[in-house]
């Protein structure tokens, strides 16, 4: 169990740059996802940390210990493939157990070991086969027992789940989450999926372009985004983006249409800014379907025509004409809606975000 | 007669169309092989013989026991010729093996400089015909006077190839994928155990084919060895053939006999190394 500290970690393939300096702090026993879209150097950092990619600068540490030059195997972390990369030629008792053969274990330490990640996995009818004989769950079970066997300081996941079906992919999330209350110890967990990130991890890491976005647990991240990045990105439908222009107490829309100025950004806003705002679909609704926690302090109503709707059952996603463009909003206790109708629609903009349009920093702060 | 039981009907005659064809696309194959033995059983007569004698009248073991009689006798030194066959085919097998491997793995695993350039030589050597070869490395060879040796014939059956044995191999670790040599680094290997343990292991097939290749070559091959070997000391048996045949005459039953000998250790080594050959190993390490 260990704590791991990135201080300006960069890497550089020739002149190319990937990796821009990043710092972070992981505590002990945290569970830590780092996000971000593809290329945005997720992978590339967790394979520094792995060792199996030279880091051009800054410092690894693991546990306190500084391990930038240390090979993969001084560094007691064990790692979970998207591919698995289980031995093919092996049985899953013998790829569960070859860490520990590899370090000279006694053979009874070696089955009580295998034996233990076995039953926590329940792998117990799977060990004499091979990973050919194995379907995608099992090999990802397999290959999260191969990681566990070890019982190393660190557990490296790299977008384990991304070959696996939706069902199977919710099913094993679980199981992932389990995994971590009994093993308790500091997992790193890369994914693309935002889902993943919200439902596993303590804290969410969002990164884009070899940069960090923003740091937080998945409540920060998603209701105080700290830039318009992952605000867009945090969040399933999106939450709706579009440029305006500070005016007279309002925000004045390319289109023409306008909004109130929210409150909370009277003051941190000047006339003439160009801003992005933003709106989550839950906090944009058709009047009488929203959320209706009664907070709502500062709700704007407007009639708008409708473009679709995509009915999921418990809720209804509507998307409305606003501007001439598509507001995507979420609609609670549905009721049956077509194209053309006009509702009633509320902003709640005491829960809208304001970015610079120019940094695309928030304006909360 | 229903639309089923002629469909039937066709299925049944194409199988009987299929079998045929087979049967005599082999016979095609292996016609060759049978005439070399039984004509290495039967008298010179009948092997000249016009129109050819296809039902062999008399069989006889004479030319095996001729060849293995003394000289003089109709014997040929065929045991000192096996040897040096195959002390310079394993050897350079083994050689071109080794080296093979450590140029295909690092063509399949590292970028450096020059690398397709350096790829696309060893495979143009490919081009060059070992007859054309035969000339220059026999003045190169008089010089440094390892002519009718077992090293100056291993060194150019290495060289003939290493090419090859890189290419193959190169193409099978290309398959095995780079995750499980990582996935064996961070289970405790050392980049040289993750080969060894893992790597390897799954190469193997690729690895098997090569040695075949490699000895079949060196086995059979007859220009160079007929221009750089000159005696016992180095003759390899394909030269040794070259032995039956007189300034009028030509043994032909005394030859096929030692063709014959010549395919059975090549025939016996195809078959114990073929159980290597199972290819699909890799399936399931990752996805799928």
């Amino acid at each position: 169990m260990a704590t791991v500290s990135l201080k300006n970690l960069t890497k550089r393939y020739g002149n190319m740059e990937i990796v821009h300096g990043i710092d972070l702090d992981i505590a002990d026993r945290e569970f830590i996802a780092l996000v971000g879209p593809s290329g945005c150097g997720k992978s590339t950092t967790l394979r520094m940390i792995a060792g199996l990619e030279d880091i051009s600068g800054g410092n690894i540490d693991i546990g306190g210990r500084l391990v930038n030059d240390l090979p993969p195997r001084s560094r007691n972390i064990s790692m979970v493939f998207q591919s698995y990369a289980l031995y093919p030629h092996m049985t899953v008792r013998e790829n569960l157990g070859f860490s520990l053969k590899i370090a000279g274990a006694a053979k009874d330490d070696m089955d009580r070991r295998v034996a233990e990640a076995s039953a926590i996995l329940g792998l117990d009818d799977l060990l004499e086969r091979r990973p050919s004989q194995l379907s995608g769950g099992q090999r990802q079970r397999v290959a999260m027992g191969r990681a566990i066997v070890r019982d190393p300081d660190v557990f490296l996941f790299d977008e384990p789940l991304s070959n696996l079906d939706a069902k199977l992919r919710t099913q094993m999330r679980t199981e992932i989450k389990k995994l971590h209350a009994k093993v308790k110890s500091t997992v790193i967990y890369v994914t693309h999926d935002q889902v993943e990130a919200m439902t596993l991890a303590d804290r969410i890491v969002i990164m884009r372009a070899g940069h960090i976005e923003q740091v937080g647990t998945p409540d920060e991240v998603f209701s105080r985004p700290a830039t318009r990045f992952v605000a867009g990105f945090i969040g399933s439908p999106p939450m709706n983006l579009h440029e305006a222009t500070v005016s007279d107490g309002r925000l004045v829309f390319g289109g023409g249409d306008s909004l109130p100025l929210p409150g909370q950004f009277k003051s941190k806003t000047a006339a003439g800014d160009k801003v992005v705002f933003g709106i989550r679909p839950d906090d944009f609704y058709p009047t009488g379907h929203g959320l209706s926690s009664g907070g709502e302090t500062e709700v704007h109503r407007v009639d708008l025509p409708v473009s679709i709707t995509e009915p999921l059952g418990n809720e209804t996603l509507v998307f409305a004409e606003f501007n001439g463009a598509d507001w995507v909003s979420r609609m609670l206790n549905p009721k049956p809606l077509k194209a053309g109708d006009r509702i009633g629609m509320s902003f709640d903009l005491s829960r809208a975000h304001l970015f610079s349009a120019e940094t695309g920093k928030s304006l909360r702060n | 007669m229903d639309e089923n039981a002629s469909a039937r009907l066709i299925r049944r005659t194409l199988t009987v169309a299929h079998r045929v064809g087979l049967f005599l696309a082999m016979l095609v194959i292996c016609l060759p092989g049978i005439w070399i033995v039984l004509s290495s059983l039967r008298p010179t007569v009948e092997i000249m013989a016009k129109p050819p004698v296809w039902i062999p009248q008399q069989l006889s073991f004479d030319a095996y026991v001729a060849m293995f009689s003394g000289i003089g006798k109709g014997g040929i030194p065929v045991l000192d010729y096996f040897r040096n066959s195959l002390i310079i085919s394993v050897t350079s097998t083994v050689i071109a093996v080794a080296i093979g491997m450590a140029g295909g793995y690092a063509f399949a695993r590292y970028r450096f400089r020059g690398k397709s350039g350096m790829f696309l030589g060893l495979m143009l050597t490919r081009t060059v015909p070992g007859i054309a070869m035969s000339l220059p490395l026999f003045f190169v060879y008089a010089r440094l006077g390892i002519i009718d040796t077992h090293f100056g014939m291993i060194l150019a059956y290495v060289a003939l190839n290493i090419p090859f044995t890189i290419w193959l191999i190169d193409g099978f670790f290309r398959q095995v994928p780079k995750d499980l040599a990582e996935a064996a680094q961070i289970d405790g290997c050392t980049r040289w155990q993750a080969f060894c343990q893992v790597e390897f292991p799954l190469a193997r097939p690729g690895i098997a084919s090569a040695a075949i290749f490699a000895f079949l070559t060196c086995w059979n091959e007859f220009a160079l060895a007929s221009q750089l070997t000159r005696s016992v000391n180095s003759k390899t048996l394909p030269v040794g053939l070259l032995d039956y045949t007189a300034e009028f005459t030509i043994d032909w039953r005394g030859m096929c006999a030692l063709a014959v000998v010549m395919i059975i250790p090549a025939l016996t080594l195809t078959y114990i190394v073929q159980k290597h050959l199972v290819g699909g190993l890799t399936s399931g390490a990752v996805k799928g």
